[in-house]
């Protein structure tokens, strides 16, 4: 034992040798969650304190005026709050169940079928990971112009479902179950559905959680679908009213509190749908490389 | 029995292949028929061959001067520097118990969470250009500044705060990936590295560890680039205006944005974003090169 020197990757308990990783690490924590802490410090700051010179980062007396004010701003609009908030959760909920099933039979297909040019079908989802999507913004735009699906309420969802890199995701991680256990439920006489949806989906629910929560940011953080292809006010997300919201106050002093207000709404949903499903997160990676 | 078994093919992958040939490779193709007009949207598009590339080329001097060395510099600090830092921070958190390893990982993943406008109000805080920035109190009270500086109108500082945001919140997807590549490197392996000689950590992340997980490094190369290229808008959210102030800001995906829905040249617009979408792919085939085993 004593001539192994080697890394303990994945130590199961904590060590004096590993008080230097947790220097390194200490520092870096603190500059990546200042600012987090600060949203949560500023969002229940009353006014006085947003005021207050010298800046204080800590809130000292919290209040929620920051979020009635939000409500409050809303209503001016004409569209009452919640209006915003269903349209989002909506939107939001469609966009993760169909990703999610869209990406785990497509996967399933393509990890365990032999058809022609399956490989180059997936050559070519591999190859869009780099479609960055401010370069397919206008086009697709236009596309959606000509096709009269503006101001469609699903243009909340569909143009946000097929993810190229959900689809990388699951496919890497089908490719682990082993064909014998298909070709076993064949034989039992399950048909292809039935496989997909009692042995498939079982075994990757990792890789489907990890799909859900891409899927769950992209639609829930962006307020782009509704600027770009819905008019109508009633149709439009919370991520939209709260840029809205951000721009045109974000730049006055009374205006940071609804603003820091606003980010923690739209960040604290996905803090804790990560927090929930991080274990499997970290299960898929294992599988994302690129072969 | 074969034929059923063919027809739910078609059934599992149409869903996803629609969804894809409509809104992303359709606009794609179209980006570079556009490409190839002028199209203002009103009108038809009309066929002008080649004249929106050589205008880029030739006659836009913020593109020459601004949007291309911009978007250089950017991509280059953000890219490189983002993925190695990810890199070294999943290999530091895999030295380190599952526990206090998940709430690490949990604050470095959080910024990635929070990209967009919403966000960029607290960098506009913190950068404030009066005294109630963070910024400029904590600078004033050093005696470091005498009178408060605008950070973010200033044409020598919007750079390297975009790329100070932008490596926040860059631990995304690929750090992840990163993270678990190097936490299931088998540790036989290390043994086996020690039998045969290595000496210390940095030869045995040389020789073991980047070796073993060269595809998540490729997943994560190729995540950082799109990264790179993409969060450059940073720089309008940040000031708050198109173009940024002196175009000392101003990246590919700004410039796309100011053409193709403050001026609707589309046309132009579409040829900005197929030299980006170039720009991406041979950066991507350069990392491939790196990282994919010749077999």
């Amino acid at each position: 034992m004593s001539s192994y020197q080697g890394t303990k990757i994945n130590p199961t308990k904590f060590d004096k040798s590993q008080l230097k990783f947790y220097f390194i690490l200490m520092p870096l924590a603190v500059f990546m969650l200042l600012p987090i802490i600060y949203i949560f410090s500023t969002a229940f700051k009353p006014l006085n304190e947003l005021f207050a010179y010298p800046p204080r980062f800590f809130v000292r007396r919290p209040t929620m005026d920051n979020f009635k004010d939000i409500i409050g701003f809303m209503s001016q609009s004409g569209v009452p709050f919640s209006r915003y908030v269903i349209n989002s959760l909506v939107s939001s909920v469609l966009v993760v169940i169909i990703s999610v099933l869209i990406c785990v039979s497509a996967g399933y297909v393509l990890s365990k079928k032999k058809f022609r040019g399956k490989k180059t079908l997936f050559a070519i989802n591999t190859v869009s990971l780099m479609f960055v999507p401010a370069a397919v913004k206008i086009p697709r735009y236009l596309l959606i112009e000509k096709a009269g699906l503006l101001n469609n309420f699903l243009m909340l969802v569909l143009p946000l479902v097929a993810m190229p890199v959900g689809l990388f995701l699951v496919k890497q991680f089908i490719d682990q179950i082993p064909d014998s256990l298909i070709e076993a439920a064949k034989i039992d006489g399950a048909n292809e559905y039935v496989i997909l949806w009692k042995i498939v989906v079982p075994m990757v629910m990792p890789a489907l959680m990890t799909v859900a929560i891409l899927a769950f940011q992209n639609s829930w953080n962006t307020p782009e679908p509704s600027t770009l292809y819905i008019n109508d006010d009633t149709l439009k997300t919370f991520a939209f009213y709260m840029s809205a919201l951000t721009s045109q106050t974000g730049n006055t002093v009374a205006g940071q509190g609804m603003s820091a207000a606003a980010a923690l709404i739209l960040f604290v949903p996905n803090l804790v749908i990560f927090i929930m499903m991080q274990n499997k997160v970290l299960n898929t990676m294992a599988y994302s490389g690129i072969k | 029995m074969k034929r059923k078994s063919d027809s739910s093919i078609y059934v599992m992958l149409g869903p996803y292949i629609i969804l894809f040939l409509f809104f992303i490779a359709l606009p794609v193709l179209l980006a570079i028929i556009l490409s190839f007009t002028y199209f203002n949207t009103v009108q038809t598009p009309k066929f002008t061959g080649l004249s929106n590339y050589i205008s880029i080329l030739t006659q836009d001097d913020v593109f020459m001067k601004n949007v291309l060395p911009n978007t250089i510099k950017f991509s280059l600090i953000v890219g490189p520097f983002g993925y190695v830092l990810q890199f070294l921070l999943a290999w530091v958190l895999a030295q380190i118990p599952k526990k206090p390893r998940t709430i690490f990982a949990l604050i470095f993943y959080s910024p990635s969470m929070t990209i967009g406008v919403t966000m960029v109000v607290m960098w506009k805080v913190i950068f404030s250009g009066d005294q109630f920035g963070y910024l400029n109190y904590i600078f004033l009270n050093l005696g470091l500044i005498d009178k408060p500086v605008q950070w973010l109108q200033s044409p020598q500082y919007i750079m390297p705060i975009m790329i100070i945001v932008s490596l926040w919140s860059s631990m995304g997807i690929g750090f992840l990936a990163m993270l678990a590549g190097v936490l299931n490197i088998d540790p036989e392996l290390y043994e086996a590295g020690y039998i045969d000689g290595i000496k210390n950590r940095f030869q045995e992340i040389v020789y073991i560890t980047i070796p073993s997980m060269k595809p998540q490094m490729l997943f994560g190369a190729v995540m950082a680039i799109v990264n790179a290229f993409s969060t450059g808008q940073i720089g309008v959210d940040l000031t708050g205006a198109n173009p940024t102030p002196q175009n000392a800001g101003q990246t590919m995906v700004n410039h796309i944005e100011d053409y193709g829905f403050l001026r609707y040249d589309m046309g132009y617009a579409a040829a900005l974003s197929v030299i980006l979408l170039l720009m991406i792919y041979v950066v991507s085939q350069i990392a491939n090169k790196l990282f994919v085993e010749k077999d």
